[in-house]
């Protein structure tokens, strides 16, 4: 991994014209009506210079309609949206360029080189990161000159995460970023968010690994039938109560279970009690993922049928 | 505040025209290299009108398409180089940008160049370059071919080649800015093809890229006298086939003010309808 230059700090500084200068996003009561259908329905957060903000959420819960709504891709129905201080409806050329979008997916044809295409975003910014060390932050040094189609759709993937960082951003939006990355690449990638995070830069991060969510977020906020249901640093999602260990064993042919903050006191009178070693023991201290299950679960369903049906439309 | 001043205070200072300016430049560089690499375009616009002008030049090595006033045979070759190259500025600025925009509409280039602050102005210089770049390419390419493989007597009067420098220029910007208005019709960049090709094919038969233009009923003539092609080609043949034959041209005269109102009128028309219809991405689709 590459040090990349901390030219996002000063271009940070700079930035004036916000009401709240702590707060590079903010919003209030937003909702997006499509046909017949209500994508997101009334939810506010802000996310806090500096911050990494992760926003979970099943498929077809809204995250991608509010995040392409801060990105300035999609006109909200109603509710107040901030990003930089600035309306993304109205976003011009000097909000984009501090801004970083790497988008869900993209099926561009590729007919330029990784180095020509950085290059070229390059140009685009005021004030551009150096392109060969962000080529060296995403891993592609051996492929900087192979064209964009020749690559895996893993390599591509990186190419967009390039892409999004070369403008040295002041506040980031990752949807989806690591999805088709191998273990490795997603570590890598890891890294890197973090070194463009001890430079200051701001993430909105939507992902479906939760472990993701929990490596690099400071705070999450879990969208579920366009609503938030819970908003809270990653380590107090869903309460306290979710989190309390849960104890699992055996005991005369019947299943026990037991949730309890101290774990190893239970198993310890468990096996005094028996006098031997129980059967199936297990300790589980919930991850951010069964929290998660737990939030979503019921709403998950729904819309799981609803996203089938979506599809089948589409279909037609 | 820091003492160190970034460079991108010193860049805002440049103004907004500069920058689009500059930009647009730069967006020419990259769109011919992304079109070279492109096998299907390089094939289907840049090389069609030269694979054309050779299978007519030699399967109709035997026809005569007329005489000068000094007696010399008018070769298929010969006659077919002006209309090559009108179909040329057609390929390189319509077909090839209306399928190309709607590609990059389907497929999320656009989409990321309207998260980018690349003005969409630059965007057009981009694309309008790549056609012109490309399309005198292809005009030298056809030139040299006829000239050298299948002998076409060039012009030699300046006034000629200024001609064909105007009707040429005028040709690809009309040309490329009606593309970029086309490429809002097709619903996907893989019906693009199939919607776009068909047109280019009509207009390059009812406008005597293909026949003879004098050979078409009347009422024809007047139906693609309508449209741009059959302007480029007049203009072309005005630039490259002998004052006599005028005679077969409607009303008997290469009528090049005539061309520069229609491709000027289209020109305008098409800048109104881009204007109204693009946008980079459909907002609530």
């Amino acid at each position: 991994m590459s040090r990349l230059a901390v030219v996002a700090h000063e271009v940070s500084d700079q930035s004036g014209g916000m009401t709240t200068p702590e707060n590079v996003v903010e919003v209030r009561d937003l909702r997006k009506n499509y046909a017949g259908f209500t994508a997101v329905d009334g939810i506010s957060f802000d996310i806090h210079r500096g911050e990494t903000f992760a926003l979970l959420g099943p498929n077809g819960a809204g995250k991608s309609t509010t995040i392409e709504i801060l990105e300035g891709y999609r006109d909200r129905t109603s509710g107040e949206a901030r990003v930089l201080g600035i309306d993304p409806g109205r976003g011009g050329l000097d909000w984009k360029a501090r801004i970083g979008i790497v988008l869900q997916s993209s099926g561009e044809s590729g007919n330029v080189t990784v180095a020509e295409q950085l290059r070229h975003f390059a140009a685009l910014y005021p004030n551009p990161r150096d392109v060969d060390e962000v080529i060296a932050a995403v891993g592609l040094e051996e492929k900087a000159g192979a064209l964009i189609r020749k690559l895996s759709g893993g390599q591509r993937r990186r190419v967009d995460v390039a892409v999004g960082i070369v403008g040295a951003p002041e506040l980031l939006f990752l949807d989806e970023p690591t999805t088709g990355f191998d273990p490795e690449a997603r570590r890598n990638f890891w890294q890197l968010i973090r070194t463009l995070q001890s430079e200051g830069t701001s993430i909105l991060l939507t992902t479906h690994y939760l472990d993701e969510a929990a490596q690099l977020g400071d705070r999450a906020g879990i969208i579920a039938g366009g609503r938030m249901v819970d908003l809270a640093p990653i380590d107090e999602i869903g309460g306290r109560e979710s989190r309390v260990p849960l104890v699992r064993w055996i005991e005369g042919g019947e299943r026990r279970e037991q949730r309890t903050d101290r774990p190893a006191t239970l198993v310890a009178e468990v096996v005094a009690r028996l006098g031997a070693e129980p059967e199936g023991l297990e300790v589980i201290r919930p991850s951010l993922e069964d929290v998660y299950l737990a939030l979503v679960g019921h709403e998950h369903a729904s819309d799981m049928s609803a996203e089938a049906l979506n599809e089948t439309e589409a279909a037609r | 505040m820091s003492t160190t001043m970034s460079p991108a205070r010193a860049s805002r200072t440049e103004s907004s025209i500069g920058r689009a300016a500059r930009l647009g430049l730069l967006r020419i560089g990259y769109e011919v290299r992304a079109y070279f690499r492109q096998g299907d375009t390089v094939f289907f616009t840049f090389l069609f009108p030269v694979v054309m002008l050779t299978i007519f030049s030699v399967s109709f090595s035997e026809g005569n398409f007329g005489q000068t006033a000094d007696g010399d045979i008018i070769t298929a070759a010969w006659f077919f180089l002006p209309a090559m190259l009108a179909a040329g500025v057609l390929l390189s600025g319509l077909q090839n940008l209306a399928i190309d925009i709607a590609v990059e509409k389907s497929d999320g280039t656009l989409k990321r160049l309207a998260g980018s602050p690349l003005p969409v102005v630059s965007y057009f210089i981009g694309k309008l370059g790549q056609s012109f770049v490309t399309g005198l390419m292809q005009a030298t390419v056809l030139l040299l071919l006829g000239f050298t493989v299948f002998q076409v007597p060039l012009p030699e009067k300046a006034e000629n080649w200024v001609t064909f420098a105007w009707v040429f220029t005028l040709g690809v910007m009309c040309s490329a800015i009606l593309g970029i208005a086309l490429s809002a019709v097709p619903r996907s960049g893989k019906s693009a093809t199939a919607v776009v090709i068909p047109i280019t094919l009509v207009l390059q038969f009812i406008s005597g890229v293909y026949l003879r233009f004098s050979d078409l009923p009347e009422w024809l003539q007047n139906v693609a006298a309508v449209f741009p092609l059959k302007w480029m080609a007049q203009g072309m043949r005005s630039v490259f086939l002998p004052d006599d034959l005028v005679v077969l041209e409607q009303n008997e005269s290469w009528d090049l003010p005539g061309i520069a109102i229609v491709l000027g009128i289209w020109l305008i028309a098409g800048l109104v309808m881009t204007s109204l219809t693009f946008r980079w991405i459909r907002k609530d689709s």
